[in-house]
């Protein structure tokens, strides 16, 4: 490069997106414990569980005649995506420890490119990792139409989205993973398994009931629920729920990404 | 024989070195400055991290900014890398208010931090686009570019490694090649040696002498390292938050006397009293050692040696260094903080 350029190109939010996505796929794949540990933890779950608990486990009649790995099925798949989420956003707090964060951070790259190259990036992952599941369907002899897969894509988009994001606020503040295991076990745990994924809201407490009612992730639950066994997730509260949770921790992932440290 | 009574006094400042307001006033753009920094304060809640602080950095010069640990060099350059907005004060770079468009500064400097700012599963040619899509370069300008920085620094055969399979010192080499590659008016380094080998620090400095010199890059550094400042045009020194003094390490040095003499001895008390009530002497204690500057230390150490010989257990006698200076400026030793 002979003599400087004159004017310095502004940089792109598509770029910028582009750069941070494409680094959060590279890693995945080139640290193979993580596909073990976003995929096959779940998995694992699901068989042990459903196997072991499913003698025991009478679910409500107006679930119809399902099994409980069946049952479980549509909540391993929003685990699988809430898995990868913690995974790609625990990054985030030694990023921001090492120089990597610092170095994006005083670049002239847009905050909001950081924040969607992120969350894109976690999100693409949860979405391959719930399809290689989603591959297993027929071998369980469920059968899925193409509008109820269509569906479940966009769905699992959404959630996938959404928990990103909320990774995302609780890992940017963070400096320590050990705190982030804490908020992991206290709140992110349990807002899956009060969600519906595990058992029904049906005839529990009221306490609990109430509980499941205000959790977000629940009606992202009734869409994956939904959408595999009668392919028409059409509920408007569901989606919007889910939809508004998404743009929510996308806006606050945003405002703690801008925010600069100040003095007192 | 020159002495400085005020040696003995911890943080007392040679007023000389302390611009008053008034001569903060009268500094103006003289040549052409890359970065001005004007009565920079910051708290952290009751710490005050830096005080007041005002200096210039000229273009295309290596400016060093010395200081201990805690001494708020750090929190300066974290403000200075539009990291952190600061309690008070302005800074200019290339005339650009970096509190106000923090995005057209961006453009223009390069940031290489003590922390490795490079991804280690990435390879070297990964992490270069990276950066250069940070930037806001791509396609064949950005290919060109990398590949620029690749032969300057001798990185092309190891382009398509892994960052964490090459040594310490390669690493450094490509933190610099990252921050050179979108061509910067500017680059701010926050003690880049650390952890580096003497022979890597020396491998490393050489190279960013033959940059400055090459290309007209200003560089701004932070060190704790005296041999580093001294290969600086011009060092700023700050501790406890405040400048203590700003010139050229040979300037910064002539401020001393003539000579260092220092005296090792087990009876500080008892040599000290001695200094000053036959040779007029006040020197400063540190630990096992007495030091004072004079012009003449040659001639004097003979006469002292006869009179104290049984308490001494070495006497040097050498040329002012960037600790003596920091020393005879606020009374104690860098590693003493």
């Amino acid at each position: 490069m002979n003599g400087k350029p004159q004017a310095v190109p502004s940089v792109g939010l598509l770029l910028s997106t582009y750069s941070l996505w494409w680094r959060e796929i590279l890693r995945f794949v080139r640290d193979r414990s993580r596909v073990f540990g976003a995929l096959g933890q779940p998995v694992l779950f699901w068989l042990l569980l459903g196997a072991g608990l499913g003698g025991m486990f009478r679910l409500p009649e107006s679930l119809g005649n399902v099994s409980y790995l069946e049952y479980l099925f549509p909540g391993i798949l929003v685990l699988i995506v809430l898995f990868t989420a913690i995974f790609s956003t625990i990054s985030i707090i030694q990023d921001r420890q090492s120089g990597f964060m610092q170095s994006v951070l005083v670049s002239p790259m847009p905050r909001s490119g950081i924040v969607f190259g992120k969350i894109l990036g976690g999100t693409t992952l949860a979405m391959v990792q719930a399809a290689l599941l989603l591959a297993a369907l027929p071998f369980l002899g469920m059968q899925i139409s193409a509008l109820a897969l269509g569906e479940l894509v966009i769905i699992l988009f959404v959630i996938g989205f959404a928990l990103t994001g909320l990774g995302y606020v609780i890992a940017w503040p963070m400096d320590s993973t050990q705190g982030y295991h804490s908020i992991m076990n206290l709140l992110l745990i349990p807002m899956w398994l009060l969600s519906g994924a595990f058992f029904p809201a049906e005839g529990l407490p009221t306490w609990l009931a109430w509980i499941i009612e205000i959790n977000p992730l629940t009606y992202g639950m009734n869409l994956v629920r939904d959408a595999l066994y009668s392919g028409r997730a059409t509920d408007v509260i569901s989606w919007g729920v889910t939809v508004g949770f998404a743009l929510l921790t996308f806006v606050f992932a945003l405002y703690v990404t801008r925010r600069r440290e100040t003095g007192d | 024989m020159v002495n400085h009574p005020e040696n003995t006094t911890p943080y007392m400042h040679d007023q000389l070195t302390v611009p008053t307001s008034a001569e903060k006033a009268k500094i103006t753009e003289t040549g052409d400055v890359a970065v001005r920094v004007s009565g920079l304060t910051h708290r952290f809640g009751e710490l005050t991290a830096l005080l007041d602080v005002t200096f210039q950095v000229p273009r295309g010069g290596i400016y060093g900014l010395l200081g201990p640990n805690g001494s708020g060099k750090s929190t300066l350059f974290r403000i200075l890398s539009t990291h952190l907005l600061p309690s008070a004060g302005t800074v200019f770079i290339s005339r650009i208010d970096i509190f106000r468009d923090p995005d057209a500064v961006r453009t223009r400097i390069a940031v290489v931090f003590q922390e490795p700012s490079v991804d280690e599963k990435l390879t070297v040619v990964e992490n270069l686009r990276h950066h250069g899509y940070c930037y806001g370069l791509s396609g064949k300008e950005l290919r060109r570019a990398i590949d620029n920085m690749l032969g300057q620094f001798g990185l092309r055969e190891r382009s398509h490694d892994r960052v964490e399979t090459l040594s310490g010192g390669l690493r450094r080499k490509v933190e610099i090649a990252k921050g050179l590659l979108c061509d910067p008016e500017i680059v701010l380094m926050d003690e880049p040696t650390t952890g580096l080998d003497p022979r890597a620090r020396r491998d490393f400095w050489d190279l960013i002498e033959q940059i400055n010199q090459e290309r007209h890059i200003t560089f701004l550094t932070t060190t704790h390292l005296m041999d580093e400042a001294d290969r600086c045009d011009r060092v700023a020194i700050l501790d406890a938050g405040e400048l203590v003094a700003e010139d050229s390490p040979a300037a910064l040095r002539n401020r001393i006397g003539g000579e260092v003499v220092e005296i090792h001895t087990e009876n500080t008390a008892l040599l000290s009293e001695g200094l000053k009530e036959r040779f007029g002497i006040t020197a400063t204690v540190l630990n096992h050692t007495l030091r004072f500057d004079s012009e003449e230390g040659h001639h004097l150490v003979p006469d002292v040696v006869d009179r104290f010989r049984e308490h001494i257990q070495e006497i040097t006698v050498r040329k002012p260094t960037l600790e003596d200076v920091f020393i005879h400026l606020t009374g104690h030793r860098m590693e003493d903080v």
